[in-house]
């Protein structure tokens, strides 16, 4: 199959639109329809993305199922899998059905709901995939807009405030990036990704203002696009929207935002960052390092304190990004694939503790954690299911939240070894907060009254967590399906940009004077 | 067979927790339990048919299935057997199978239950499932498998002394357990990646190779450049701190009584925190080359073992004493392990496994005679009640006092003679004194004192005086079912005999103990100046009982990674430790016989004596009540500073700094937006989302007009 990418890219968005044409009226079969219709399509989609998989080269490290067109107004469409992007699209495709499952429960325009995910669906699997930069960027913006629905529509109290939040963030980091793509055109005469990765940006040092911008254009075009993609990832100290984003959207749109949305972040750090800009990388690196070691941290005390469940893991997952970060810009084998494996399985974890969120929010209609307490007398199922994944992050060795963390660190370790000091304190911070967060909600004797007839999980939840649960233990266990399939590809990202650096420290141009 | 041992205990555990709902409590129980037997049994049989001089480097691997494969890094899971490996197999699976047993007697109709909650099958699900972790750390071949274990029996044991998660108390030492040891897990992690860095491998046997250029690099570590060697070894001694409750980081175990007893006795005395000294055991071929870490080893090591002491005197909960006990014990094994005598270390490990978890079992006895009432205090008389009980307690006890013949009045065939305690316990003072650290022999002797007092003392408020607590709690009190006494019988039957049968493996003289642990060993004759050493060390003591005898003309000469320890080319200190002085053999007898004799004074003879005394003494008597403070300060210390630094980053940084920012440059930007789309009221989403479609629209348009191909 020549357009298999399409295809999956495509198949959600076109159910979008059979859902929106041809679904009518909103009463209770219309909305049992639009979920097992949207169901159907994610499941479809997942299983075509397994052709994908099966088609792939591992050791091939160039782009493969690329396809190539012209698309209106003359822009290229182009689209591509490598071994960094491909497991970004399974993880989409594998989170989608699941996040539908937990939609069960929705009533309130189910339809346009589903859209919604639908054509997230879509847009985010686009930006995994896109090879051509106007596409990437179309894809990257325009999945915020989903977002900001699914949050402003069937979000909670201040749900305004969240998403304004969310697009005021976003707006800066979009227009650096646009101005940044904009500058990349004109300097490589093409928009086609697959070219600008062989493209060579100038790193002439300049003075700007009375400042010496040593890495010169590159490091400007790192920072525009940096900027973007710390505020998706998100990174400290610009990553306030996130616990209100979460807080406020819905359980289905947490998952997504966890699991898949902020992993676009360090995509494009590995996509667009490191291998375009290596120079303006390896200026940067240093403060990149530091400000993760510094939001491993922070966001780990922050967490602790919080009274809110949903702020408690936002914060947690922004400790967690810290760790993606510090891996990618140690700049070695061992942290990239680090990185990569840890928003992997940030992918399972983070989205199966919003899940679980999620499950006793519909219960109780709380997100306080002082309005619960000793639920496991009442639901031993969900304690387990509670249990495995708060140990999961805290990055318990034997679940996949520990491969990253540890492969991150040791490669930072190489690297600077204050930085890996610093973050390596955040498995202490970790295992403080998820603890004490799991004794007060789950631990305990059953007193408060609400909680006294509280119903454990029922078929539908636990066939939600299971993939969840399986994935987060094998590929703990077992890692290397992934690291074999990332592995040749992150080698030669590896290489590549430490022949460019070691070829500008030779002409010595990037060096201060 | 190894892949046996070590599996056979997970899958027990998972039938427990997941198939007992099919097969019934009773069943399940039974099944893990034979399960567990089943392992040890073969442990056994792998320990004493075990010989590491059939192998090269006295060891075999093998391998499992791989796991992190990243550039150079490469690890597996894997099976590394060799002398130590089998050590530990045969203490865990011995005392996990017994705690096994005893459990079905203890955890039957536990009062903290309703008659309809079924909590026995999660209790075994955890016990075997701590029992697997506790293999996976043993048999490691590489230390993030190591780790993997180090982190799997801290997580059991977080859910074992939560197990009453009702209780508050409970809950709170289970997190308080896993974080302090997280701490230590902290240095433990650092210095698998200081490793990785140096030697581009975390597999025990790239390192061991690397032993000798590691011993020559510097480290460029946070400020300043390090002896590689020191720094790894002292990171690595950070995770052995906390798992194995040294001082510093040795506030969670007191804590962790809160636990069922069978726990304390499996978890918490005998296997997860003796960890720690397997670890620096381990990890000998660079501790040889790290003289300034194995002497902060021994520093630690010391003092905790009479800081733990002296807690040890004034607790009047039963398991606390012991807890502390423990504690005391494992500073014994750092001590030797610290001063490069592992054997010894390893020595004590093993016969303290026995004994305390005997004494652990007995303690469970009683608490389980007396409804569950833990304060000595309202003990008293029970050695009628329970007669067997209290003959195994006695046991337990002359073990760990260490009572037995001094050597220099009799030995049979060169074997001192009394329980198992007493010669791994004189193994370690020897060796620390040997080794010329006076603090480090001082405080053992000191702490032998007050181990002896603790103990008889806890013997004899217990079992003997008259009943003080609830006069129908005594009446009712009634020896423990079969169950529970076999095991105890078991476990007191190797505190008699461990010491004395393993003795020449451990401590015997340099030949035999290499031959344990296959490592390499000459004959000293060619070796001038050593042989020197020798003669001149057994002619200046002719009290001696250790006539220079053919044995000590042995030296160990094996390379690191020959051999399941490694004692370095100027290492003697075996041949040393036999050859101390004569008072110094004596000195912990000396210590014991005091100790008891002040017990019996203050509990049998004078029982108000001991009120007396706290009352006159009282800033000191609280002082070592409160455990010298060390909760109360970490608490204002650690735990305070770290909310309330989460509240300033989260009050003043998030939504003070950050926050403020972006709503000022919000306020500015937003009557500017409305204006332009002049939809003040439309709400804002839409409007965003709008603006968001104009921007990508204007994109494509400047892209298509402006430079399309």
């Amino acid at each position: 199959m020549d357009n298999l990418l399409s295809i999956t890219t495509f198949i959600p968005a076109i159910a979008a639109l059979i859902l929106a044409l041809f679904l009518r009226g909103d009463d209770s079969s219309a909305q049992r329809n639009a979920k097992y219709a949207t169901l159907f399509a994610t499941l479809a989609t997942f299983l075509t993305s397994l052709f994908i998989l099966t088609g792939f080269d591992v050791n091939d490290t160039g782009f493969q199922f690329v396809e190539e067109g012209e698309w209106l107004l003359g822009l290229k469409y182009k689209m591509g899998v490598d071994g960094i992007s491909i497991l970004f699209v399974l993880l989409t495709t594998f989170i989608m059905p699941l996040v539908i499952l937990a939609s069960w429960s929705v009533t309130t325009r189910v339809k346009e709901y589903m859209i919604a995910f639908l054509v997230l669906e879509t847009l985010m699997l686009g930006v995994f995939m896109a090879l051509d930069l106007v596409l990437f960027y179309l894809f990257f913006e325009a999945g915020l807009i989903p977002m900001f629905l699914i949050i402003g529509i069937w979000g909670g109290k201040e749900r305004i405030y969240a998403s304004f939040k969310f697009f005021l963030y976003t707006l800066l980091g979009s227009v650096l990036m646009l101005i940044a793509i904009i500058g990349m055109y004109i300097d490589a005469g093409t928009t086609d990704i697959e070219q600008l990765l062989k493209h060579s940006f100038n790193f002439d040092s300049f003075d700007l203002l009375g400042i010496q911008i040593i890495g010169g254009i590159q490091t400007l075009l790192w920072l525009a696009f940096f900027a973007s993609f710390a505020v998706k990832l998100p990174m400290w100290p610009v990553h306030t929207w996130l616990p209100d984003a979460h807080v406020q959207a819905p359980t289905a749109g947490s998952v997504v935002l966890a699991s898949i949305l902020l992993k676009m972040g360090g995509y494009g750090f590995l996509r667009f960052s490191l291998p375009m800009f290596p120079i303006g990388s390896e200026v940067m690196a240093p403060v990149v390092l530091w400000m993760s070691a510094i939001a491993i941290v922070y966001t780990s005390l922050v967490a602790l304190v919080q009274e809110d469940i949903k702020k408690l893991i936002a914060y947690s997952s922004v400790a967690h990004m810290g760790f993606v970060t510090i891996g990618i810009f140690a700049f070695n084998q061992q942290g990239i694939d680090g990185a990569i494996f840890q928003m992997l399985s940030h992918g399972f974890i983070s989205g199966a503790l919003f899940l679980c969120v999620g499950v006793i929010y519909d219960r109780i209609h709380t997100r306080a954690i002082d309005a619960y307490g000793g639920i496991v007398n009442r639901m031993p199922a969900y304690a387990l299911i509670f249990m495995i994944f708060s140990l999961a992050n805290v990055g318990l060795p034997g679940t996949s939240g520990f491969i990253g963390e540890f492969l991150t660190l040791i490669a930072v370790f190489q690297v600077n070894t204050w930085v890996a000091v610093v973050a390596t304190t955040g498995v202490i911070f970790s295992a403080a907060y998820a603890l004490w967060l799991y004794r007060r909600i789950v631990f305990g004797g059953l007193m408060k009254e609400s909680l006294k007839t509280i119903s454990d999980l029922s078929p539908r939840e636990r066939l939600i967590f299971a993939p969840l649960i399986l994935a987060t233990i094998t590929f703990g266990v077992y890692p290397a399906p992934i690291l074999d399939i990332i592995g040749p590809s992150v080698e030669a990202l590896v290489i590549n940009r430490e022949n460019a650096v070691s070829q500008a420290m030779i002409f010595n141009r990037f060096v201060a004077n | 067979m190894e892949t046996f041992v070590l599996f056979a205990p997970l899958v027990g555990a998972i039938i427990c927790g997941f198939g007992w709902k099919f097969i019934g409590e009773i069943i399940a129980q039974w099944i893990a339990t034979g399960i567990l037997f089943a392992s040890a049994i073969l442990s056994w049989v792998i320990f004493l048919f075990f010989d590491p001089n059939a192998y090269e480097g006295g060891y075999y691997s093998v391998s499992i299935l791989r796991w992190i494969d990243s550039g150079s890094l490469s690890t597996d899971w894997a099976i590394r057997m060799d002398r130590l490996t089998t050590i530990m197999l045969v203490v865990v699976t011995t005392v996990s199978s017994l705690v096994h047993l005893y459990s079905i007697g203890y955890m039957d109709h536990d009062p903290q239950w309703s008659e309809n909650e079924s909590y026995k099958p999660r209790f075994f699900a955890y016990l075997s499932f701590f029992t697997f972790a506790m293999l996976a750390l043993v048999t490691a071949d590489n230390l993030v498998q190591m780790f993997f274990g180090w982190e799997g029996v801290g997580v059991a044991s977080y859910l074992l002394i939560g197990f009453y998660f009702k209780k508050p108390s409970a809950n709170a030492a289970a997190i308080k357990a896993f974080v302090v040891n997280r701490i230590g897990d902290f240095g433990f992690a650092l210095g698998i990646f200081s490793l990785f860095f140096l030697v581009d491998s975390i597999n025990l046997t790239d390192i061991f190779a690397s032993t000798h250029e590691l011993a020559e690099m510097q480290i460029e570590f946070l400020w300043t450049s390090w002896s590689a060697v020191e720094l790894v070894c002292f990171l690595l001694f950070i995770g052995a701190m906390g798992k194995s409750a040294q001082l510093l980081l040795h506030t969670w175990l007191p804590d962790a009584m809160e636990g069922p007893t069978p726990v304390s006795a499996l978890i918490h005395a005998a296997t997860m925190v003796t960890a720690g000294v397997f670890l620096v055991c381990r990890m000998s071929p660079l501790m040889e080359f790290a003289p300034n870490a194995t002497a902060f080893i021994t520093v630690i090591g010391a003092s905790t073992a009479v800081f733990a002491a002296s807690v040890g005197l004034v607790q009047t909960d039963i398991k606390r004493v012991i807890a502390y006990s423990t504690c005391s014990q494992l500073g014994y094994m750092f001590v030797a392990a610290g001063v490069g005598m592992y054997s010894a270390a390893m020595f004590h490990l093993f016969t303290h496994a026995f004994f305390k978890a005997m004494l652990f079992l007995g303690a469970g006895s009683v608490i389980h005679a007396m409804h569950h009432e833990q304060d000595m205090l309202n003990y008293g008389g029970l050695r009628k009640k329970i007669p067997y009980t209290f003959l195994a307690m006695l046991i337990g006890t002359l073990a760990i006092t260490g009572v037995g013949i001094p050597v220099w009045m009799f030995t049979i065939n060169e074997i001192p003679i009394g329980f198992s305690g007493f010669q791994s316990k004189d193994a370690i003072v020897e060796s620390a004194f040997a080794a010329g650290t006076s603090f480090g022999f001082w405080s053992l002797i000191i702490a032998a004192l007050f181990t002896s007092f603790y103990s008889w003392r806890l013997l004899f408020l217990t079992f003997f005086g008259q009943a003080r607590g609830d006069r129908k709690v005594y009446e009712h009190a009634h020896e423990s079912p079969i169950m529970m006494l076999i095991p105890i019988t078991i476990l007191a039957i190797g505190s008699i005999f461990a010491g004395v049968i393993f003795y020449k493996s451990y401590f015997g003289h340099v030949d035999q103990v290499a031959k344990f642990y296959g490592i390499t060993y000459v004959e000293a004759i060619h070796d001038e100046t050593s042989y020197d050493q020798v003669s001149k060390a057994t002619t200046d003591q002719d009290e001696s009982t250790f006539d220079p005898h053919h044995h000590d003309h042995y030296i160990f000469a094996g390379q690191p990674g020959e051999g399941a320890l490694f004692f370095g080319p100027n290492n003697t200190l075996l041949t040393d430790a036999h050859n101390v002085p004569y008072w110094v053999k004596t000195s912990p007898f000396l210590a014991m016989v005091i100790g008891f004799f002040v017990a019996f004074w203050f509990y049998i003879l004078r029982p108000e004596l001991p009120g007396q005394l706290a009352h006159q003494q009282r800033p000191l008597y609280l002082f070592l009540k409160n455990k010298w403070y060390f909760d109360e300060l970490y608490d204002k210390l650690f735990v305070k500073s770290a909310f309330f630094l989460g509240r300033l980053f989260w009050r003043k940084g998030d939504s003070g700094v950050i926050d403020g920012t972006i709503n000022g440059v919000a306020i500015s930007f937003i009557p500017l937006l409305t204006r332009l789309t002049g939809r003040a009221q439309s709400g804002y989403i839409f409007t965003y989302a709008f603006w968001m479609v104009v921007g990508i629209a204007v994109l494509i348009t400047w892209m298509s007009i402006g430079g399309g191909q």
